[in-house]
């Protein structure tokens, strides 16, 4: 099977697209501190040695040179927030900084939830809906855990699942993300079990779940189903720079994970996030990722499909409103007979934002009936404003059946005039333009969250950014 | 009352309106025609504040306050309403989506897509009066819409948002007789419950049916005629030419 994603990705077709050189790496990350990391986190052997045998192949590797926009990591930087991890770089609701604290009352958002995401409270045990769906949850079987906790409770199955679908053999970052991985949560749902409801993991596991470099794995037994959602549609303050997070899926035969993130975090982050899926005999994964806030996101959720008949879709936001750049898109194997795939990717560039999607899908030899659709539109709303597309495609079956559209679209000048003209103002009516154009994402989601999105997009556009 | 005073408008470094002045009473109906490109579209424009229409000189009243610089949302919350000519397609938009917006945006709520008890139900039971297809209020706005059904779903913004001022930029264009008839009962009832009317149109069968109190006749920028119903019957027979 040929996982060598990155390796794809430098494949000659994509020449054009203007590369850094190599990112400068300042500092050095010493065994010691992997040493450390694992002791204080009382791992077993096994993880311990992993992540020095990750630390190694991270210095062996050279430098990548596809990943764009980032033009230095500072290991030494990373390191002491390890030595001495940072508490919140607020401890009362006051001190957060105004904007972020404006958008959540303009959200209307109860205050325990306004603090909750702030990082002001570590829990949200007191709302009965959460403790209600840990209980279901626990009747049903299914593990949720923070990652550190899983290791302890179930070292055998987590082991079985670490580093399979994405490892740390596969480019520099996915090595320094498995030497340094923190935080993140393990799901497990068994044999035959369809949790009913989508669960939204950032309010069980909190801030542990957007760590700087968490692991996330969601494992779909046999026939399970499973809509996972992780992040949060409202503003998030962070206080680390760059972010190497991972989630790896693994759906068995016949299983379905959806797997749903929306980012809003504070435009100071660099967040390259490593995410793949492996589905097997007929099992579908679904990614959704939504990306409005960070400075840079690098995100190409990606589906290995394994087994014959197995589908997966990728359904790609990605919102850059001012100085911001969003390096996004999907990349699918199909690795078996009767796979398909289907990636929407949605970009709505302003005030100069950057939007780049670049896509990979691939048709392996003997890959038979395959089919794979790609649609790419861009919503572009002024002229300092840009977007691109680069899908790529490698068929190397004859029947297979790959089609590719991208459409962009621009505001004119006599639609806001329309539109004005009914008693909105400019801004109100590009945000009602960009809400009409994710919109068809929509019914993707569960309900709270796309009201909360929309409510995020018309503040997004109405107050901080949009034309005029 | 709505008020252009002398009024200087440049589009594209053209002048296209030279010095009008136009008074737009309330519970009356006003009439402009004009032979095509005489200015009524971009009088109209200019009214309603289109950011491509420069105004040079003069001002733009609405019931006494001075609205010649304002955005055009401003204008509309004013209570001004123009029936476009040619309403423009708003992909992702429905009609729906935007009458709640605008709805909203007058009561001054924050989410402007909020639910407004009873809009949905006003908004079907206007599609039905006005002989609109119920499928076509949560289309894209007007993707596919035929041109009668554009005219239809103008109105249609226009019942419910109620305004004060409604303009019509020749709401007959592209519109069948009981269209027409729908418009043209909707404009007396504009006038009758006391609000002004602004209606640019070339139709005499139109004008006859309303009867504005007032037309205006425009040619090459610049009112050439006012005056009664008369005006309208001179040029049904004899064209523009003895205005020339």
């Amino acid at each position: 099977m040929a996982i060598e994603l990155s390796k794809s990705l430098e494949h000659h077709e994509i020449e054009p697209v203007e590369y850094r050189k190599e990112i400068e790496i300042k500092g050095r990350l010493s065994r010691s501190i992997v040493e450390e990391i694992s002791r204080v986190k009382k791992e077993p052997e096994w993880m311990r040695l992993y992540r020095l045998k990750a630390l190694e192949a991270f210095e062996k590797f050279p430098s990548p040179r596809w990943l764009p926009w980032i033009e230095s990591i500072d290991l030494d930087e990373i390191a002491s927030y390890y030595v001495k991890p940072a508490a919140s770089t607020v401890s009362n609701f006051d001190e957060l900084p105004s904007e972020i604290r404006r958008i959540y009352e303009r959200l209307g958002l109860p205050e325990t939830y306004a603090k909750y995401l702030a990082g002001l409270l570590t829990a949200l045990d007191s709302e009965n809906i959460y403790t209600a769906m840990k209980d279901l949850l626990k009747k049903l079987g299914v593990i949720m855990l923070p990652m550190e906790e899983a290791i302890q409770k179930y070292p055998d199955i987590v082991k079985k699942y670490f580093g399979r679908v994405f490892p740390y053999t596969d480019h520099k970052f996915a090595a320094l993300h498995h030497a340094l991985w923190s935080g993140g949560v393990f799901v497990y749902v068994p044999r035959g079990v369809k949790v009913p409801y989508p669960v939204e993991a950032f309010f069980f596991i909190g801030s542990e779940l957007e760590g700087q470099f968490e692991h996330t794995i969601v494992v779909g037994d046999e026939g399970s189903e499973i809509t996972f959602i992780e992040g949060c549609s409202a503003p998030r303050l962070k206080r680390h720079s760059f972010h190497d997070g991972m989630v790896e899926l693994y759906a068995h035969k016949g299983s379905r994970i959806n797997f749903v993130t929306v980012q809003n975090w504070s435009r100071n982050i660099v967040n390259f996030n490593n995410k793949r899926g492996i589905a097997e005999d007929g099992a579908i994964i679904e990614w959704v990722e939504g990306s409005i806030g960070s400075k840079i996101t690098v995100t190409y959720p990606s589906t290995i499909l394994k087994g014959r008949g197995s589908k997966t879709t990728s359904t790609v936001i990605g919102i850059s409103n001012g100085n911001v750049i969003k390096d996004t898109g999907s990349k699918i194997i199909h690795a078996a007979p009767y796979t398909s795939s289907r990636i929407i990717s949605k970009s709505i560039s302003s005030n100069g934002g950057i939007n780049i999607y670049r896509g990979l899908v691939q048709v392996n030899k003997g890959a038979l009936n395959v089919k794979s659709y790609t649609q790419c539109d861009s919503l572009i709303l002024d002229d300092k404003s840009s977007s691109s597309t680069y899908p790529i495609e490698h068929i190397m079956e004859k029947d297979a059946e790959v089609a590719h559209e991208a459409t962009t679209f621009r505001i004119t000048e006599d639609q806001l005039f329309y539109m004005t003209s009914r008693g909105l103002s400019e801004k109100e009516a590009v945000s009602l333009i960009v809400l009409g154009f994710v919109k068809d994402i929509f019914p993707k989601l569960p309900f709270e969250y796309t009201s909360m999105l929309t409510k995020v997009i018309q503040l997004e556009f109405k107050e901080i950014g949009g034309v005029g | 009352m709505l008020e252009a005073l002398n009024l200087v408008v440049e589009v594209n470094n053209k002048i296209v309106i030279n010095d009008v002045s136009i008074k737009v009473e309330t519970g009356s109906i006003t009439a402009l025609m004009g032979p095509n490109g005489s200015g009524k579209t971009s009088l109209v424009y200019a009214i309603m504040g289109h950011p491509s229409y420069r105004i040079l000189k003069g001002s733009i009243l609405i019931d006494g306050l001075d609205y010649t610089f304002k955005p055009t949302h401003e204008r509309a919350l004013a209570g001004l309403f123009l029936v476009f000519q040619n309403p423009i397609e708003l992909p992702g938009v429905s009609l729906e989506s935007l009458i709640r917006s605008a709805v909203n945006k007058r009561l001054g709520k924050n989410d402007l897509l909020e639910h407004v008890p009873g809009l949905p139900d006003r908004i079907l039971g206007e599609a039905k009066l006005i002989g609109l297809k119920e499928e076509l209020v949560t289309r894209d706005l007007n993707i596919g819409f035929s041109g009668g059904e554009r005219k239809r779903s103008e109105i249609l913004q226009a019942r419910v948002l109620k305004p004060k001022y409604l303009i019509l930029d020749e709401p007959d264009s592209g519109l069948d007789v009981d269209g027409v008839r729908i418009i043209a009962d909707y404009i007396k009832e504009v006038a009758y419950s006391n609000g002004g009317v602004l209606l640019v149109t070339h139709n005499p069968t139109l004008l006859s049916y309303v009867e504005p109190g007032i037309i205006y006749v425009m040619l090459n920028g610049r009112i050439v005629a006012e005056g009664g119903l008369e005006i309208a019957d001179k040029i049904a027979r004899e064209g523009y030419n003895w205005l020339r």
